[in-house]
């Protein structure tokens, strides 16, 4: 492999992918990589975001052909996303939330959910890769022609995950990744990369905005999800250093959830006056009702705002359907619906389990996006601890108490709603003692993750501040406490800590004492939590009780020991070792108390599932 | 004046030189040149590229820009219904898809900036005429610097795009029939 051109940030989104890159070497800023793609039916076109949906043409459709393949028979873009609304059943959408959905198995042919027959099911995994994929190609066209060596897989590619990715989302990811042709890679939390395209946004000015001492909360509410974290800037040795200190759940809220509630306050009003919409015009409803929010909340002049809608056919005129959308929806919908002024204390609702669950994305079932903020600053309170006095003293109270705010995401383009944020926000923190936290200014919110993600190919080689922080999450393993088997009764399990919190990349844990036995040639399953709170815990820490709130469960890890050299049947005593890779992610493998060769060790598979 | 086109014929040659003046800048220099009988053409003609059908591409480019207009804001559909039998309410609500649609696909595909910044109905003053830019209307005599009063912005597109046609595809379906299975 020759020594890469170009720094190649990639934002893999819910709803949308965007790619940005950095000519390494001499002083160059990161731009953004307009997508080619297929728009409409024959008809290619570059464009900055490309949606992450792919579409299975029927035999009916012809070829979905792209410059460099045109005899394609799929396609991934804003062709797909427009062809999805008209044939739904063909469109696989959100494959990145059914990525980190530990209720599946996220290598097997599920998606799209409801595929007719003449379309072969794919996984999450699969899906990632092919919107990976029309990156690297649409690289190649633009960007290598005739060259190998400038080809995407050369390059230095750093591939942006939710900070909320547990260890097997990021795993998958990374599958999806070495697919698609990408090998030299490097995760890096979205956060993380919105921050850093803050910094080099604001070129030598951030430092007047954040000093040593400050914790900056990192709001990024993007289409399909919302993820906070928090990062604190020290000062050692007179330099500032960066620390991510915390990062928040995965919750599935974002933009389209508002633009869908707004939607639906209209249909509800046409509906009473007696017009019916149909599916199709349901989403054009939704379209026109986003650009009438947009409308609305950049002019505080406006009380409503007409949207109208057409009908299928050819007949505009008589067959549009007139409502219109005002200030006051909005601001009930979006701001008390979405932004509610809650208590520090409060937690989001919970969705009660049913006994039968059909097979879905597990949407947040609070649409309250400040309940789930005041749910994460207060699991949080205790994360700058951790830094021992070298963050602005705070009191040490029930919430974690930011001293800034990076908005990103286009939801938080208005100033309505980010205002909102920032009042209920401060309101907590006066609660608290703690002084107002404040906007960090100047943010691009478009493409910022993309590009921050290529900046940080620069950091990497030294020109620029870099986030530390290590991983997000401890890593346990459930073991059986052997006990007499009471019926009705799950046999006690203790959680034995094997990746502690904050591995950096490229290290390795302490092999913990604790032992385990291993059945040679048969598969081993362990339950698997992971914590994105208990900071103090070292490999080898068993827990033997534990709240929901502290660790939550995974999908299983299994592995099975090859019987070479060893009987069938025979129990081999092993250690857990984990690893974080230099890519980003987690190994574990288990590593025999008495090796038949030296440096025998075997790797132990994250997310294993059968097939529901 | 000695001969004058009927109306239907200068409505339908105002269309196509719409297309012709965004997309062929020979055209519109010639086009705007022509607004003055006394400009004579001093370039020499150019030879055309016999490996490029200009025609063509001019055609595929005018079909794709109807095509994105009806797509994303059913302007074929507007202009093809007879809008004299609705009321007003009604011709609103389609004028809103129209408007809202079209906005959007010319916003994403060309860059379009007003010629001057001024305010209109403001008196300005111009050192020099760029004939394409500027049109002088009016009392039209003497020389510059001409002082006047601006009545239209003008506009100019700035940027344009039109995506790319892949081959083995008919631009000349500005919208497929649609058959619900």
């Amino acid at each position: 492999m020759s020594e890469p051109r170009h720094a190649v940030g990639i934002d893999l989104g819910t709803t949308h992918t965007a790619m940005a890159s950095v000519a390494l070497g001499g002083e160059h800023r990161p731009e953004v990589f307009a997508v080619p793609q297929l728009v409409s039916a024959g008809q290619v076109q570059a464009r900055p975001l490309l949606p992450s949906v792919v579409y299975f043409a029927h035999e009916s459709e012809g070829k979905l052909g792209l410059p460099w393949d045109p005899d394609r028979t799929f396609a991934v873009g804003e062709h797909a996303r427009v062809r999805g609304v008209e044939s739904p059943a063909r469109l696989i959408s959100s494959a990145k939330s059914w990525l980190s959905h530990t209720g599946i198995d996220r290598r097997a042919g599920v998606l799209p959910l409801d595929a007719p027959e003449d379309v072969e099911r794919i996984s999450p995994v699969e899906a990632s890769w092919r919107y990976l994929d029309h990156l690297a190609e649409a690289w190649q066209a633009e960007r290598a022609t005739g060259s190998s060596d400038l080809g995407l897989a050369e390059q230095e590619v750093i591939l942006t995950v939710p900070a909320s990715f547990d260890a097997a989302a990021r795993d998958l990811t990374v599958e999806a990744a070495y697919a698609a042709g990408i090998e030299n890679l490097t995760l890096l939390e979205e956060p993380q990369a919105a921050l850093y395209a803050w910094i080099e946004a604001s070129g030598d000015d951030w430092r007047k905005h954040v000093g040593a001492g400050d914790v900056v909360l990192v709001i990024d509410i993007g289409g399909g999800t919302t993820d906070f974290s928090a990062i604190a800037t020290l000062e050692s040795e007179g330099n500032l250093e960066l620390f991510r200190i915390a990062v928040g759940d995965h919750i599935l809220l974002g933009g389209d959830n508002m633009d869908l509630a707004l939607a639906h306050v209209v249909a509800t009003k046409l509906r009473a006056e007696g017009k019916q919409l149909d599916k199709w015009q349901q989403q054009s409803l939704t379209q026109a009702c986003r650009s009438a929010k947009e409308a609305l909340l950049t002019e505080p002049d406006l009380e409503k705002v007409p949207v109208a809608v057409a009908g299928r056919g050819s007949q505009l005129l008589g067959s549009a359907v007139r409502g219109e959308l005002t200030r006051e929806e909005v601001e009930a919908v979006l701001v008390q619906g979405f932004f509610p002024e809650v208590e520090a204390s409060a937690k989001p609702a919970t969705r009660a389990r049913t006994g039968l669950t059909h097979l879905g994305l597990p949407y947040a079932a609070d649409p309250g996006i400040t309940r789930h903020l005041a749910a994460f600053l207060t699991r949080q309170a205790d994360a700058p601890r951790a830094l021992q006095g070298r963050v602005k003293e705070r009191g040490w109270g029930s919430l974690l108490c930011p001293t800034a705010v990076l908005f990103n995401g286009g939801v938080l383009k208005s100033d309505l709603l980010k205002d909102r944020v920032l009042t209920t926000l401060n309101r907590w923190l006066e609660a608290e003692g703690a002084p107002p936290a404040r906007e960090l200014p100047g943010v691009d919110l478009d493409l910022a993750v993309a590009r921050g993600a290529a900046y940080y190919g620069l950091v990497r080689r030294g020109r620029g501040l870099r986030i530390r922080g290590g991983t997000a999450h401890a890593y346990y393993v459930g073991i059986e406490s052997p006990m007499p088997a009471v019926p009705g009764l799950e046999p006690p399990i203790t959680a034995l800590c094997v990746a502690p919190f904050g591995m950096d990349e490229g290290t390795d844990a302490e092999l913990p004492p604790h032992q385990l036995g291993l059945v040679v040639g048969e598969p081993v399953r362990f339950r698997f939590f992971g914590s994105s709170v208990r900071r103090d815990d070292q490999a080898g820490t068993e827990l033997e009780d534990w709240t929901p709130e502290e660790l939550q469960e995974l999908a299983p890890i299994e592995i099975t020991l090859p019987s070479e050299g060893r009987e069938e049947g025979d129990v081999v005593p092993i250690h857990l070792s984990a690893s974080i890779t230099p890519v980003g992610t987690l190994l574990l493998e288990a590593v025999p108390m008495q090796a038949l060769e030296p440096g025998e060790r075997w790797k132990i598979e994250l997310s294993v599932r059968e097939g529901r | 004046m000695t001969d004058s086109l009927p109306l239907a014929t200068r409505i339908w040659f105002a269309w196509i030189c719409f297309f012709r003046v965004l997309f062929d800048g020979e055209f519109a220099a010639r086009a705007f040149r022509a607004r003055d009988p006394n400009d004579v053409d001093s370039e020499e003609p150019k030879l055309p590229d016999p490996n490029v059908d200009e025609a063509a591409l001019a055609r595929n480019g005018a079909l794709q820009l109807l095509g994105l207009l009806q797509r994303e804001g059913r302007l074929v559909d507007f202009i093809q219904q007879d809008i004299a039998t609705f009321d007003d309410a009604d011709v609103a609500a389609a004028a809103r898809v129209v408007h809202d649609g079209c906005r959007r696909a010319v916003g994403s595909h060309a860059d379009i900036q007003p010629v001057r910044a001024e305010e209109e109905g403001t008196s300005i003053t111009l050192e020099k005429v760029d004939a394409d830019a500027i049109k002088l209307t009016g009392n039209v005599s003497g020389s510059a610097p001409y002082s006047g009063t601006l009545r239209h912005r003008g506009w100019r597109a700035a940027d344009l795009s039109l995506p790319r046609a892949m081959e083995g595809h008919d631009l000349a379906i500005l919208a497929p029939a649609e058959v619900e299975l």
